[in-house]
């Protein structure tokens, strides 16, 4: 029997709905701010054989779109090798091992197996970012951690609930090993329940059209998801392109590290070879293997948006040569960077690629960072400790279509900036400005979008300032002759002194007392299209909005201006002679 | 009773609507005609032709507006500057960083306000409303002066933490008030007093860069009315569907985005209380887009946190409507993958579907339901282009049917059929994102298009059963004639519930009742009833989301909220959490006053009805369901008799949609003139 075309479309949306109810129930029902206002979660279906991925949640964080397909292989796997104990209706297994098909420590998995008639039909599964999973420093980002087991506890894939019930043994090991436990019980309670909403809805869907046809449509799914993958992997032109991205440093040794990438195409197939990257880092900027091909699938979907999220979708898509290089790093490599920032620059060597090769499809770089900045430290008038986060965005890259969007969010996330308001309530400081990073988006025919730029002073107690953040070394690069954007820049001021980090964007545990202010400046957009290009007029007007100033218009721009417009005589005579 | 005529009048993007009821003779009469866009005010004067009302018989006009809504989605504002604290001018611009869609690097943001009307003045305030610097009022008078220099007729204050110490904005209003020449000031604090500088500034920008806009038309309108003869009072349909006085609306003129979608709802909550049936889904479905919203207990959903587009946050209290990115337009193809898919692109007013006859050549779900015979293809003799229903067909063959393996009809009810559950899919999301099973809910069918595809919907969501307007077409204009006073109050609390002070809690509640009770008294309406509804914005320590805990009444012991909370919080999500501290985080109390302003029986008159079902009966014609075609009986809706019970399949036509009943389904009418569908199979 071969299932109508019709009642596929029809049960591929209803798989989909069920994971973007689960989504929804998780975020609504979480503590978390990280989950329940950054959307720092993901919820999905996979294959009851190998875990391969069925379908997931839209409204999930992009860099999970390939990960969880490997924890639940890595799973079923260990449950058919007898390392990991036999499921039972009801059960939820909780795991983290960033080794296992994770990313990093606080990205916490939970696996339900999804029972039709006694036998495992699929298995539910989702990821939650918890705020603390014990480890050097509150929240995870360590810059400096040399192993895993200075970033966190790490469980292996252990029942949490078992037949229903929560392991009130295992929990307490947990909560005895993470910061602000107390409220943790919401979380677990949020990302069980999604499961639970996720089982009801499958059973509602397998109800009306039958388990065999579901089963059937699934599979038809995944190969046509690979038709349609496929017909687009034919729009690049045949042959090899190839690019690289550089993390400025591990935090640790300060050194680039270089993400090496040659994209071939060659007949329906697509092949991502990361040969010649660089080795395993000793800071935390490693990237385990389900990062890294989730990074590749992730960037494959900001350029083909209407691919189903599906493992059928990746098939022609083949990773290689990542073996012995930092993007396929062992226990016990620390890890902590991988899912903020090196899947991001493994996404920007992709767009790097790909960009000439599809150059209306692919923009230049964005900025490509999670520009995470912690302080910790102790509030006298308050009386307690705090720990503050500041995320932030940059510049999106320029493209065929426009200018690129300013302060966009991360490549791999979709989450909402904090309010300075909402920062100054909650802890000791007080924002100097919150403006847009002028000069820095990149120039091109279409500019780069701008970056952030903050300085936040510290008003009381004493702090230490972290910063896990990235491109300080080199901007998001330009595409087709567009120019790379400004650079992440970071400055601490300490008693009137200015303090550069080493490493320029990655710093841990800098002391400051009141009065010390901490700068920021995210990167902007790579360019788009020889700057050379850019009408007269566009730039003129960016300057008069002062996003560049009459020096920036000249020398980035080749543009001449005469008070606010352009002068096009001397702007044709200075691009001519730059030409020439 | 008002003793003069009443006219309700909602413009739309297409239509204009009118109603108007003689509250002497009952009588009821309609009146729709074409929109005019570039002045909104000829069409509501050609409605009043049409309806042949007299405007020195008339005593009140209630009117919904899209100027405001429009002003703000196609950016056709009043030239506003802002002035804020230094620092921070470009808020409005970074937002709170995001980007349109979760994949794909591409999209673009404009803000409300450039780059060059906003400028900056040293002051500052903390958190707590300390001053950290005092305002520099020179500066103050500069910027203000520098504006105008540039053209604005609309200025924002707008500083940090004003919610918490507005004595700086204060002092700048003040400032304003001798500098500036027109009454366009509007305070960032004074519209939304709570945190969040990027969801205040917008919400102030919104409401100054459309204050003049609105002003000027709704001044006009007034004109227009008062020289044809009119001595009542105007008054305008704000978003939370409750109505103020046309001298007063620019005031907060942001209180009227959303008017015209929040008239439809109030008419589905008064059609839904006079049937007895007071919990409804309501489903708007026009040309590009539906909206839904959910009404428990008769009173709409009203949410303060409303987005109006990407990056929009427009945060007064709105009735909750949300917009699913589907509409008779929306085009349907077939993909890479070679699956059927259908929207999210429309194909809009122009070109349209095919069946339009404006040069649309991609098949959209009109142009499916016309192909099915659920649509009368008689209508395709009226429109120019000569499109044919062989033009249809050969469009469905060759980009659906073909590639599909389907005949035109087949791939028609395939389109049909995706399209139903991925609507039904979105409204399901919309109906739980607000805590609601849609299954414990009637479907509420109104717009154009909304009664085609109601009882498959509805099917699809396992709703037991549709209820349909006796004027589905014109739902906004009664939604005005309907419409209730209405005041919002929000306080800020945000206390553990184990150390609030209960007393002052009822304290606060009280007296933003007596606050509403005063501003209903001060409106020139007879009201017959005031109603008060107290609630509380809750959460567990920690969380971030809200749940919302409606009251009985302003006092309400410790335990008893503790346990009220818990129970709102297991109905939603399934868990208990005993060991987690709850804390009350907003008070809230609306303020109603409801008019006695309509028999609804009115809007289908009696004297119409025939006495048998076979009386109504205009043709029969072959439709497709299910792949049968069936010889469908077509009904005039306005002579039903009022007993009328059958079953489907029916075709149900009136002048303003058209009702389609699967076969199966059964029809009933009521008293009222609604149509009920009672779903086969539901339940």
């Amino acid at each position: 029997m071969t299932i109508d075309p019709i009642t596929l479309s029809v049960i591929q949306a209803g798989l989909q709905q069920v994971c973007d109810e689960m989504d929804l129930s998780f975020s609504r029902a979480a503590f978390s701010p990280v989950i329940a206002e950054a959307n720092d979660r993901s919820d999905g279906i996979y294959s009851a054989e190998d875990g391969s991925l069925i379908a997931q949640g839209n409204m999930g964080l992009p860099v999970f779109v390939g990960t969880m397909q490997y924890s639940t292989r890595v799973l079923i796997e260990g449950i058919a090798a007898g390392l990991v104990a036999d499921p039972k209706p009801d059960d939820i297994y909780i795991v983290n091992d960033p080794y296992l098909g994770g990313t990093h420590l606080m990205d916490v998995r939970f696996a339900r197996p999804y029972y039709r008639n006694g036998k495992i039909f699929c298995w539910l599964s989702n990821t939650g970012h918890w705020p603390d999973t014990g480890g050097a420093v509150p929240g995870g980002f360590s810059a400096s951690a040399t192993s895993v087991e200075q970033e966190g506890l790490r469980l292996p894939p252990v029942r949490l609930f078992k037949e229903g019930v929560l392991d009130r043994e295992i929990y307490q090991i947990i909560c005895s090993n993470i910061r602000v436990a107390d409220q943790r019980i919401g979380d677990v309670q949020a990302q069980a329940a999604a499961l639970k909403v996720g089982e009801e809805r499958l059973n509602e869907l397998l109800d009306r059209y039958g388990d065999d046809v579901v089963a059937q449509a699934i599979t038809e799914l995944r190969a046509r998801a690979s038709a349609q993958m496929t017909r687009y992997v034919e729009e690049i032109p045949e042959g090899t392109h190839s690019a690289s991205a550089w993390i400025d440093s591990d935090g640790v040794v300060d050194e680039p590290l270089e993400i090496r990438l040659a994209v071939t195409r060659e007949g329906d197939r697509l092949s991502f070879d990361f040969t010649g990257s660089s080795a395993p880092c000793t800071g935390p900027m490693n990237s385990v293997l389900a990062t890294t091909l989730s990074s590749v699938y992730l960037a494959m979907r900001h350029i083909f948006p209407e691919v189903p999220i599906s493992a059928g979708a990746f098939e022609p898509l083949h990773v290689t040569g990542y073996e012995g290089t930092f993007l396929d790093a062992h226990y016990p490599r620390p890890v902590s960077g991988c899912a903020a920032e090196v899947s991001q620059r493994i996404a920007e060597a992709v767009f790097a690629a790909l960009a000439p090769a599809l150059p209306d499809r692919v923009t230049a770089s964005p900025a490509g960072s999670s520009g995470n900045f912690a302080l910790g430290g102790h509030d006298p008038e308050k009386g307690r400790d705090f720990v503050m986060y500041q995320i932030s965005g940059g510049g999106y890259g320029g493209n065929a279509d426009h200018d690129g969007l300013s302060n966009g969010c991360s490549t791999i996330g979709i989450s909402k900036a904090p309010p300075v308001e909402i920062m100054e309530a909650q802890f000791p400081v007080l924002y100097h400005h919150y403006a847009l990073h002028e000069g820095s988006g990149g120039a091109g025919f279409h500019r780069g979008g701008f970056g952030l730029d903050y300085a936040v002073e510290l008003r009381r107690g004493l702090a230490t300032a972290s910063f896990v953040m990235d491109h300080g070394r080199t901007g998001p690069q330009g595409a087709l002759g567009g120019v790379d954007g400004a650079v992440n820049k970071v400055r601490v001021i300490r008693d009137g002194e200015v303090h550069i980090p080493s490493h320029l964007s990655k710093e841990q545990d800098i002391p400051l007392a009141p009065g010390d202010v901490v700068h920021v400046r995210t990167p902007g957009g790579g360019g788009y299209g020889d700057p050379m290009t850019r009408p007269a007029e566009a730039v003129a007007e960016d300057v008069r909005l002062g996003r560049y100033t009459a020096v920036q218009a000249r020398e980035m721009f080749g543009v001449v201006l005469t008070g606010h417009s352009a002068d096009m005589a001397a702007t044709e005579a200075l691009r001519s002679a730059t030409a020439g | 009773m008002e003793s003069g005529q009443v006219i309700g009048c909602d413009v739309g993007g297409t239509f204009t609507d009118l109603v108007l009821m003689d509250p002497a003779t009952g009588e009821v009469r309609i009146a729709k005609v074409p929109s005019t866009l570039d002045d909104q005010s000829r069409g509501v004067m050609n409605a009043v032709a049409e309806a042949e009302a007299s405007l020195p018989g008339t005593a009140l006009i209630v009117h919904g507006t899209t100027t405001t809504t429009n002003a703000v989605l196609e950016r056709k504002l009043a030239r506003t500057g802002i002035i804020t604290t230094q620092g921070f001018r470009d808020v409005l611009e970074l937002g709170r960083r995001t980007r349109p869609q979760a994949y794909g690097m591409k999209g673009d943001f404009k803000p409300l306000i450039p780059r060059d009307l906003r400028l900056e003045v040293p002051e500052r305030m903390d958190a707590e409303g300390r001053v950290v610097t005092p305002l520099d009022e020179n500066a103050l008078r500069a910027a203000a002066q520098a504006l105008l220099d540039l053209g604005c007729t609309a200025v924002v204050v707008h500083f940090l933490h004003a919610y918490r110490n507005p004595a700086h904005e204060l002092r700048a209003g003040e400032i304003l008030k001798e500098i500036w020449p027109n009454p366009y000031v509007t305070l960032g604090h004074a519209l939304l007093s709570e945190s969040r500088e990027y969801e205040r500034g917008v919400t102030a920008a919104v409401n100054a860069s459309v204050q003049p806009i609105l002003d000027r038309y709704v001044q006009n309108l007034a004109g227009s009315l008062e020289s044809g003869g009119y001595a009542g009072e105007l008054l305008v349909m704000n978003g939370n569907g409750g109505m103020v006085s046309a001298r007063r609306v620019a005031e907060e003129a942001a209180r009227t985005v959303m008017s015209g979608p929040a008239s439809g709802v109030m008419a589905a909550a008064f059609t839904g209380r006079a049937a007895g049936i007071p919990d409804l889904l309501t489903y708007d479905m026009g040309g590009t887009s539906t909206d839904v919203a959910l009404i428990r207990n008769a009173q709409p959903a009203v949410s303060n946190e409303i987005e109006v587009e990407y990056a929009m946050p427009i945060h007064v209290p709105m009735v909750d409507v949300r917009t699913v990115g589907a509409g008779g337009g929306s085009i349907a193809r077939v993909n890479a993958a070679g699956l059927l898919e259908v929207g999210p692109e429309s194909a809009g007013a122009t070109p349209g579907p095919i069946c339009y006859g404006r040069g649309g050549t991609e098949p959209t779900i009109s142009d499916a339901n016309l192909l099915l015979g659920r649509l009368d293809p008689a209508r395709l003799k009226s429109v120019e282009g000569g499109v044919t229903l062989q033009t249809v067909r050969d469009i469905f063959a060759k980009k659906l049917g073909d590639p599909l393996g389907l005949t035109p009809e087949q791939a028609a009810e395939a389109v049909i059929q995706l399209a139903n559950v991925k609507m039904a899919g979105a409204i399901r999301m919309v109906s739980v994102s607000l805590g609601a099973d849609p299954r414990d809910f009637a479907l509420f069918a109104f717009g154009g298009a909304g009664p085609l595809h109601a009882a498959s919907l509805a099917r699809e969501l396992g709703v037991p059963r549709v209820l349909t307007p006796a004027r589905p077409g014109i739902t906004n204009a009664l939604g005005c004639l309907v419409a209730d006073l209405r005041h919002d109050f929000t306080n800020t609390v945000a206390q553990p519930l184990d150390t609030l002070d209960m007393d002052a809690l009822a304290d606060t509640l009280t007296a933003q009742a007596a606050e509403g009770r005063a501003l209903i008294a001060r409106e020139k309406v007879e009201i017959t009833e005031t109603r008060v509804l107290h609630s509380l914005d809750m959460q567990f320590i920690g969380q971030t989301h809200l749940l919302r805990v409606e009251l009985e009444g302003p006092v309400i012991s410790r335990e008893a909220l503790q346990a009220a909370f818990e129970e709102v919080y297991w109905k939603r999500f399934h868990v208990r959490l005993d060991t987690i501290r709850a804390a009350v985080v907003n008070a809230n109390t609306s303020v109603i006053g409801t008019r006695n302003s309509l028999d609804p029986a009115r809007l289908i008159p009696a004297e119409h009805r025939k006495a048998t079902l076979a009386e109504a009966l205009r043709a029969t014609r072959p439709v497709i369901f299910d792949g049968e075609t069936h010889e469908t009986p077509l009904y005039r809706r306005d002579l039903l008799p009022a007993d009328a019970a059958f079953d489907g399949p029916a075709i149900l036509e009136q002048m303003d949609t058209t009702i389609l009943v699967p076969p199966g389904d059964r029809v009933t009418t009521d008293a009222i003139g609604n149509i009920l569908i009672e779903i086969r199979g539901a339940k």
